[in-house]
């Protein structure tokens, strides 16, 4: 394994961005700027922003602490007041920061919350995580914003007066309450317009996998690239220009034919294409991005880089309708489809993107995307006859992690790929 | 007349009747009746039995159901009761049922409403979204129309009208029902020795499967015999469990906890059967709205409603000084995130009051129970032991 990553100008420019963002955390007790804790799926980062808030988003911690080889200790710390083995480790690994001084992934302290925003999307869990912080935090407000789930593959607009309903009644009020400022409407229309833009930018992107071979990796690199509009950039103008760098980046090489760096380099022979479904392993994120690297494997498209949002079925921010936009925004996360509309959308993935095979990661901390997977596996394998596959891994629990078995299953995976192509093409 | 014996005997049967006999017997004896099965943990049953028909309680395949294709549909880390369910829905057994509802309850039970819809169970599959917002206008008027659209889904498959007359009947004996339960529990409290807790659970549960007006003829039955009952006190404390959720514990489980020197006078195994605290108003003109206050007023505390306005901590602590408990068990479903992120939080307010308390893992078809019982056993004499101790937890 080479010891120096190789690293794309866009991933510089987020680095930037996203380090600024923690230092101004950091000084946000001096400069008297308040901070909203949230979750990923469902942020509404422009209203947030629309009130100069700074957010913070515990699973991106968490995230970061595994990445960093820290979240183990902080898991451990959990489970020794109290918390069950058996339990999602993003949570545990949020609170074993929190008591161990909250020092956050840069290493800078982050700012205990002025303001629990529980946007209560696509999980169950994160109701109880923020039941737990409130606890932690006693006195702090929780402004609840329940996302009703999309059971019957739609939004009604009942769904949607609800949660228009809980964020002028309960989320605004709160904000204004905490913030000293009061909502103005029209600086979070002009919030949203960058959002807008943002979003096309995000599918043009993504759509690039289209190429062959593809010019990013949809899952190992796509998690870098939804990092800005998942931590706290939604609706900002550098969002919008790290998009527009990103895009012209990924054009240059679908110009040139090259496919995706990697940290091992550039991949040089695409040998399969596929569609992923579940978070990664990030405790060993660079170890599992190896793996398919060293067997040419590229992904096309997963379901993870639209847990904070599904772009690919039409779905835009409308700055003219702010309210409703956002709580549509919320129902349309991935986390928040039902198994069928799951289903819909994987096949289309697969279809566009001329997937190979789909490979399941199931996240032993996450039943919000495990339960069900293997059904969706089945209906996908009967549906479209693609090969598929499975491996299992953690969220930020390196207890979880087994390369050799992760290996051993993907081994088989691509043989069985193999062997198709084979049969194919006689 | 039907002794206690035969009574219990009988609630089994009805209870761990995996075929749901009686309840297919009462469908086809009557036109236009519908099945519509509901998940744990509670439904407002008084809709459906409006609308000409029964919910019927599914609370998975326990300690009775082999599981075979359930474990292909769910990894190893995800909780037991889903995989009975499908295994149950597989082979058949929910095959006259009309539709089935998935109260919100945690990201499993969401799924596996998806999972049904994909393998087509029923006439109508739907994921209720109970509010987390606990304003009339706001969760209230969502609440409603969540209701008003099962309503719609049942009047399309048998062309029963809604009639508020008959949503008031059902109020009715619905209240009763639960007064009837919370009768039975109160005798339990006052003299744990006249019968013990795995019978009382045969006794709720067998109202999960069959007519209302036949679990009240059955509830007043056994409050009648208990009545004239004596029995002999043993030296047993006084436990309340808490975390059973939605997966059910085996019933050797219970009698496990009994045996190794405990009375179980409070616990929140049946939960949905006692989630409305007192009555829901009956005779109103709108009887959708008075569901819908009591689901946003009355409700019990559980791992599933958002709590910051009204901790369940302190209703638990309130609980267990009512019901003067010497000690809790807390004893959650392995993997269940909803009941085990509730423990620090429930273990803490123990701490911080005095409270002994143990703690256990358990799934429905958890058939060893040599370990629990030396825990259990363990837990009663120390607590009988040290009697009237303070003990200083903190």
């Amino acid at each position: 394994m080479p010891s120096k990553v190789v690293k794309e100008k866009s991933m510089i420019i987020q680095k930037e961005m996203i380090a600024n963002h923690f230092r101004e955390l950091s000084t946000a007790k001096e400069t008297g700027k308040k901070v909203v804790y949230t979750f990923v799926p469902g942020n509404i980062s422009e209203l947030i922003l629309a009130f100069d808030m700074l957010p913070v988003y515990p699973e991106i911690n968490a995230l970061q602490s595994g990445m960093r080889k820290k979240s183990e200790k902080f898991i451990q710390d959990a489970e020794r007041i109290g918390h069950s083995e058996d339990v999602c480790t993003y949570v545990k690994c949020d609170i074993g920061m929190m008591i161990n001084g909250n020092i956050g992934p840069t290493g800078e302290k982050i700012p205990p919350p002025d303001l629990l925003l529980l946007s209560y999307t696509g999980c169950f869990t994160f109701m109880k995580w923020f039941e737990n912080l409130k606890r932690l935090y006693p006195g702090v407000p929780v402004a609840m914003l329940h996302t009703p789930y999309q059971e019957d593959k739609k939004i009604t607009p009942e769904m949607t007066r609800y949660m228009v309903k809980q964020l002028k009644e309960e989320v605004i009020p709160k904000m204004e309450q905490v913030s000293g400022v009061k909502y103005d409407e029209e600086k979070l229309k002009n919030i949203l317009r960058n959002s807008s833009k943002v979003e096309d930018a995000i599918l043009r992107i993504f759509d690039t996998t289209k190429n062959k071979p593809s010019p990013i990796d949809a899952y190992f690199a796509g998690v870098y690239y939804i990092g800005p509009i998942n931590s706290g950039f939604r609706g900002t103008p550098e969002a919008v220009n790290y998009y527009e760098e990103l895009y012209s980046e990924i054009m240059e090489r679908v110009r040139l034919g090259l496919g995706p760096i990697t940290p091992e380099g550039e991949m040089e022979n695409e040998r399969f294409r596929l569609v992923v479904e579940g978070p990664p392993n990030w405790t060993h994120f660079r170890e599992f991005w190896k793996l398919f690297y060293d067997f040419g494997a590229v992904i096309v498209a997963s379901s993870y880089t639209k847990v904070g949002g599904v772009y690919d079925m039409g779905f835009r921010v409308d700055p003219d309708k702010p309210l409703d936009s956002l709580a549509d925004y919320c129902m349309n996360c991935y986390t928040n489809l039902n198994l069928e509309q799951r289903i819909d959308l994987l096949s289309k993935c697969i279809t566009d993107y001329k997937a190979d095979g789909f490979l399941v990661n199931s996240i032993k901390s996450c039943n919000s995307f495990s339960a069900g997977q293997l059904m969706i596996m089945k209906e996908l394998e009967r549906k479209l006859e693609i090969p598929v596959g499975l491996i299992e891994s953690d969220l930020v629990d390196p207890r979880y992690f087994s390369y050799s078995n992760i290996k051993n299953r993907l081994e088989s995976f691509f043989q069985m790929l193999d062997q198709r192509k084979i049969i194919l093409n006689y | 007349m039907e002794s206690l014996k035969q009574l219990i005997n009988k609630c089994e049967g009805l209870a761990f009747d995996l075929n749901y006999t009686r309840a297919k017997q009462w469908k086809s004896e009557g036109d236009g009746r519908v099945l519509v099965g509901y998940m744990p943990i509670y439904f407002p049953r008084e809709i459906i039995h409006a609308m000409n028909g029964l919910a019927v309680g599914i609370l998975g395949g326990g300690d009775k159901k082999q599981i075979i294709r359930g474990d292909a549909y769910y990894q190893s880390y995800i909780c037991h009761m889903p995989r009975g369910i499908i295994e149950l829905a597989l082979d058949g057994h929910f095959d006259q049922f009309d539709g089935f509802l998935f109260p919100s309850i945690c990201d499993v039970i969401r799924n596996l409403s998806g999972m049904f819809r994909v393998l087509r169970k029923g006439k109508f599959v739907k994921y209720m979204d109970f509010p987390q917002n606990f304003q009339k206008h706001i969760g209230g008027e969502f609440f409603k129309y969540e209701l008003m659209d099962i309503v719609d889904k049942i009047s399309k498959i048998n062309k029963v009208k809604f009639s508020p007359e008959k949503l008031n009947e059902g109020i009715q004996l619905f209240n009763k029902n639960r007064a009837l339960i919370n009768a039975v529990y109160g005798l339990r409290k006052k003299s744990p020795w006249k019968i013990s807790a795995d019978e009382v659970y045969s006794i709720i549960r067998a109202g999960y499967v069959i007519p209302v007006e036949e679990h009240n003829e059955i509830l007043k039955k056994a409050i009648e015999l208990l009545g004239s009952m004596d029995g002999e006190p043993m030296d047993k404390i006084r436990v309340m469990i808490i975390g059973a959720f939605c997966e059910q514990p085996p019933l050797s489980l219970i009698k496990t906890i009994e045996q190794a020197g405990c009375y179980i006078i409070e616990d929140d195994f049946l939960l949905g059967s006692k989630w409305i605290q007192g009555d829901v108003e009956a005779g109103t003109s709108d009887p959708v709205g008075a569901i819908v206050d009591a689901y946003l007023n009355k409700s019990t505390f559980s791992s599933t409603v958002y709590d910051v306005d009204n901790p369940k901590e302190v209703r638990m602590i309130k609980l267990f000084n009512e019901s003067k408990a010497d000690g809790i068990i807390f004893a959650a479903p392995s993997f269940c995130d909803p009941a085990l992120l509730d423990h620090p939080i429930l273990q803490s307010s123990c701490h911080d009051n005095d409270i002994r308390y143990i703690s256990f893992l358990f799934s429905e078809n958890t058939g060893q129970f040599k370990v629990i019982k030396e825990q259990v056993g363990t837990f009663s004499d120390s607590i009988k032991l040290w009697e009237g101790e303070t003990v200083n937890l903190k």
